[in-house]
């Protein structure tokens, strides 16, 4: 018997009718990405606040009594893990793959709407935990993002008894709660697809959120299994992680164990983690760069191939953030070798956004901005990876400013860079309205050259051999005067950045009632989502009918054709005002 | 002209039989793969869970090499006093053999499922989940007799390195979980099954259930050689 694909057959639409159905307790991928997006958004400002505490400690010492070292190092700790996993990780699968990936594949929603509901709910719960730790004794845990043992569990460290837990079960359900929803991606993605929509006609964004989810699936196991063992050294007193060793004066009741062993299992979920950040950000800037360059993105087979790469490369370098945790000489080289390797897909992929900006009709709007400038500070980072990458000068620059400079370049400021970009493109599709231009563009140069004003002379305070981590420096003789001053100045840059995101925020909720009318198509895209009959899209996206794509993504100035853009849906007899036959853009891409 | 989209069931006759091939299959437009999503999905699912139970037996592993004390001898641990005589991995084998036993059932109920005979998926699937039952029962026994008899905790032993216990109770009671979760699911489908749930939809859904069965079993399989027979 023939089997009939999922997308051919008859699927019968129930529209949710009540309030709590529609915008609550709602199954629709869109609904669903706002929620992400918006329970992302919040703890995101929490952590935005942490890291003004922090810089404001490091400029002025001894001035903010509310500030001591536990306060800092509780605050470093929920910093970091509050950007990279439940700010990032869950805005751009959860909320930029929710509503993205039914809308490019062409499809009515997700393959399992109530996984995909739960999935939001259980983050919700993740997020609610780890905020609690803020109000439980001893506060979060200040173990730093990477929560190594034994340090973790040890009396001393804050939040060592309550904040641990707290933070490694908020994990767990982090994990969980990922799983229900990246399942859900990954299946979408390659099962229901949309008549003509091959999967070298996708757009990058969904292949860059395609492949991040895949390696996230297969990473973040890591981080379950180590949450696990370590949540039973702490409560049944397993020594998984602990070796023999005094606390406090006192032979702790633990043998054996292996601390290395935790953070190979934490790297090997934790490099692979940038990536989850970075392909998503990598896919749609790059959907951006094309659209609003008018010209087709250059080498997009090699993009869909450097994603794949990347992210299978991701999985064997883990262990470069352990070059001075005592390793076998030899694993350093291999480390160190595949770190490299990873660099050449990387800069394939810089290349070829500048070749797509190259000689294109640039529109210079906001979304375009922000997407430059991810451009320059992804290339910055990358750059100064390529110093930690290789053991040799790791050696000198790990735990230094430097490596806070870098990362917060490469896996900070440049995927956040990339989230503005896409709010302003899309948010005219979420709401059916623009978003102030004036604003944004204030907004952009603010935001870029404060950034760079903040993260630039970390480097030179890395050279210095300035120690990342550090409350305070105190009268220290290698620390120069020059970088007290230097101090200052990224803080009040950080406070400057910081609140110029007070404008975005009222640039959101202003455009929502005020903003100027968007219409389907503002940016002239070919994507499906612009091409849906109403906007903002409704329950089921297409209408009665499913799309059919007859072309890749990327038609933009087509020779002959009567607009600079062919939609992804347009057949090819539709595209010229005339009989003649244009060459058949979609066939050869397929 | 208007070119229609490739379809990659009507016009497979086309697809060139070389690599080239496998990649225009896989990349056709709507599906990757000629199955159903929830079996798809399942398929996804068993292969993040491989992850994790591949990261339990590294991490048990790499502590049983790093700690300082010796490691108790499995067969002897594991041993049972029947007859007059301590059997080595007497119980583990039983339970290994019931396990797999019961994957033979599943495969059949799967065979039934798309003959369409609900008595027979039913109640295969049903002695599937009894065997499973079966293997649980066992393991509370298992954990009992050491818990109580031989004094092992998660923390420590009398028997020798205190990684022991924890990666014991830890692994056992992880996959333990898994077969729990997994008789309960079959309990379920099965009942749906009898009640005819699935005369409209097919019965895919019983192999659905199976792939999970089959893994589980499978992760066994590494349990027992990794932990029992080190
Ligand atoms: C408002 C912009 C930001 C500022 C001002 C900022 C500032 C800081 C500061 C002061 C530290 C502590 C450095 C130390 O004492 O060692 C830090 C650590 C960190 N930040 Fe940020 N940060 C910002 C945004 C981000 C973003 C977007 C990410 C997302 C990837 C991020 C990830 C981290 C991580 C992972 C750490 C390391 C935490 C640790 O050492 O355990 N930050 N940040
Ligand atoms: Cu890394």
């Amino acid at each position: 018997m023939a089997y009939v694909a999922i997308a051919d057959r008859q699927q019968e639409l129930h529209d949710p009718q009540s309030f709590l159905t529609k915008y609550v307790w709602s199954q629709d991928h869109k609904v669903i990405a706002i929620q992400y997006a918006l329970t992302a958004f919040a703890v995101g400002i929490v952590a935005v606040i942490l890291s003004n505490m922090m810089r404001l400690q490091l400029a002025w010492p001894n001035e903010f009594a509310f500030i001591d070292p536990q306060t800092y190092y509780q605050s470093i700790t929920m910093h970091g893990m509050i950007m990279v996993i439940y700010l990032l990780t869950a805005l751009f699968l959860g909320g930029f793959g929710n509503y993205l990936i039914p809308l490019m594949c062409g499809a009515r929603d997700m393959v399992f709407p109530f996984m995909n509901m739960l999935s939001y709910w259980v983050y919700l719960l993740s997020v609610v935990i780890l905020m609690s730790s803020f109000l439980v004794p001893g506060g979060p845990t200040g173990a730093g993002w990477t929560l190594y043992p034994p340090q973790a569990l040890l009396e001393g460290t804050p939040g060592s008894n309550w904040g641990i837990i707290l933070m490694l079960v908020s994990l767990v359900f982090f994990i969980v709660a990922f799983t229900m929803g990246g399942l859900n991606y990954v299946t979408t993605v390659l099962q229901a697809r949309c008549r003509g929509m091959t999967l070298m006609r996708l757009p990058l964004s969904v292949w860059g959120i395609f492949m991040a989810t895949v390696i996230g699936l297969l990473v973040f196991p890591a981080l379950l299994v180590s949450g696990i063992m370590m949540t039973f050294d702490k409560l049944f007193a397993t020594s998984f992680f602990m070796p023999a060793l005094i606390s406090m004066g006192e032979s702790a009741d633990y043998s054996g164990g292996s601390p290395i062993l935790f953070q190979h299992l934490f790297w090997f979920f934790g490099h692979p983690e940038v990536y989850i950040v970075a392909l998503p950000a990598f896919g749609v800037v790059s959907d951006i760069i094309s659209t609003h360059s008018r010209k087709n993105i250059f080498g997009y087979r090699m993009m869909v191939w450097a994603i794949v790469l990347i992210g299978g490369l991701s999985l064997i370098v883990w262990a470069h953030h352990m070059y001075v945790s005592g390793m076998n000489p030899y694993f350093g080289f291999f480390f160190a070798t595949t770190t490299l390797l990873i660099a050449v897909p990387t800069a394939i992929k810089v290349y070829n956004w500048v070749l797509t900006l190259w000689r294109g009709n640039i529109r210079l709007n906001v979304p375009m901005l922000f997407a430059i400038g991810f451009i320059f500070t992804f290339t910055h980072g990358g750059l100064t990876g390529l110093f930690l990458g290789n053991v040799a000068t790791d050696a000198t620059l790990t735990d230094t400013y430097f490596v806070v400079a870098h990362f917060h370049m490469v896996m900070g400021v440049a995927p956040l860079l990339v989230v503005m970009a896409s709010i302003y493109h899309w948010y005219p599709k979420v709401t059916g309205r623009m978003l102030n231009e004036k604003l944004g563009k204030l907004h952009f140069w603010v935001t870029f050259l404060g950034t760079y004003s903040i993260y630039l002379p970390m480097h030179y305070l890395g050279f210095l051999g300035i120690p990342r981590r550090y409350y305070a420096y105190g009268e220290t003789d290698f620390i120069p005067n020059s970088a007290v001053d230097v101090n200052i100045s990224i803080t009040i840059a950080t406070l400057i950045v910081s609140t110029i995101q007070l404008v975005f925020l009222f640039n959101l909720a202003y455009s929502y009632f005020r903003g100027k009318k968007a219409g389907p198509n503002p940016w002239e895209a070919t994507t499906l989502e612009w091409q849906t009959p109403d906007t903002p899209p409704q329950h089921g996206n297409w209408g009665p009918e499913l799309p059919t794509v007859y072309r890749w993504a990327f038609d933009y100035s087509v020779p002959g054709a009567v607009n600079d853009y062919i939609p992804q849906n347009q057949p090819s007899d539709e595209t010229t005002g005339d009989a003649h036959e244009t060459s058949d853009t979609g066939g050869g891409h397929q | 002209m208007s070119q229609e989209g490739i379809s990659n069931t009507a016009e497979a006759a086309a697809i060139p039989n070389d690599w080239s091939g496998v990649v225009t299959d896989w990349s056709a437009d709507k599906q990757t793969f000629q199955m159903s999503w929830g079996k798809a999905m399942m398929w996804f699912f068993l292969l993040s869970d491989t992850f994790i139970f591949a990261c339990f037996l590294v991490g048990y592993m790499t502590v049983r090499v790093s700690t300082t004390e010796p490691w108790p001898v499995s067969s002897e641990v594991f041993a049972l006093h029947l007859f007059g005589q301590d059997i080595p991995l007497i119980l583990i084998a039983i339970m290994t053999f019931i396990l797999i036993t019961s994957s033979g059932t599943m495969a059949m109920a799967v065979n039934f499922g798309y003959r369409r005979d609900r008595k027979k998926t039913a109640i295969l699937m049903l002695i599937t989940a009894l065997f499973g039952a079966t293997f649980v029962g066992m393991q509370a026994f298992e954990w009992t007799k050491l818990i109580v008899d031989e004094g092992v905790r998660p923390w420590s032993n009398p028997m020798g390195a205190p990684q022991f216990g924890s990666s014991f109770f830890m692994i056992t009671g992880f996959h333990g979980a898994h077969v729990t979760a997994g008789v309960i699911y079959l309990s379920v489908v099965a009942m749906k099954v009898l009640r005819g749930h699935y005369e409209s939809k097919g019965y895919e859904i019983v192999e659905i259930t199976g792939l999970y069965w089959h893994f589980v079993d499978l992760v066994w399989v590494f349990i027992f050689a990794l932990f029992y027979l080190w």
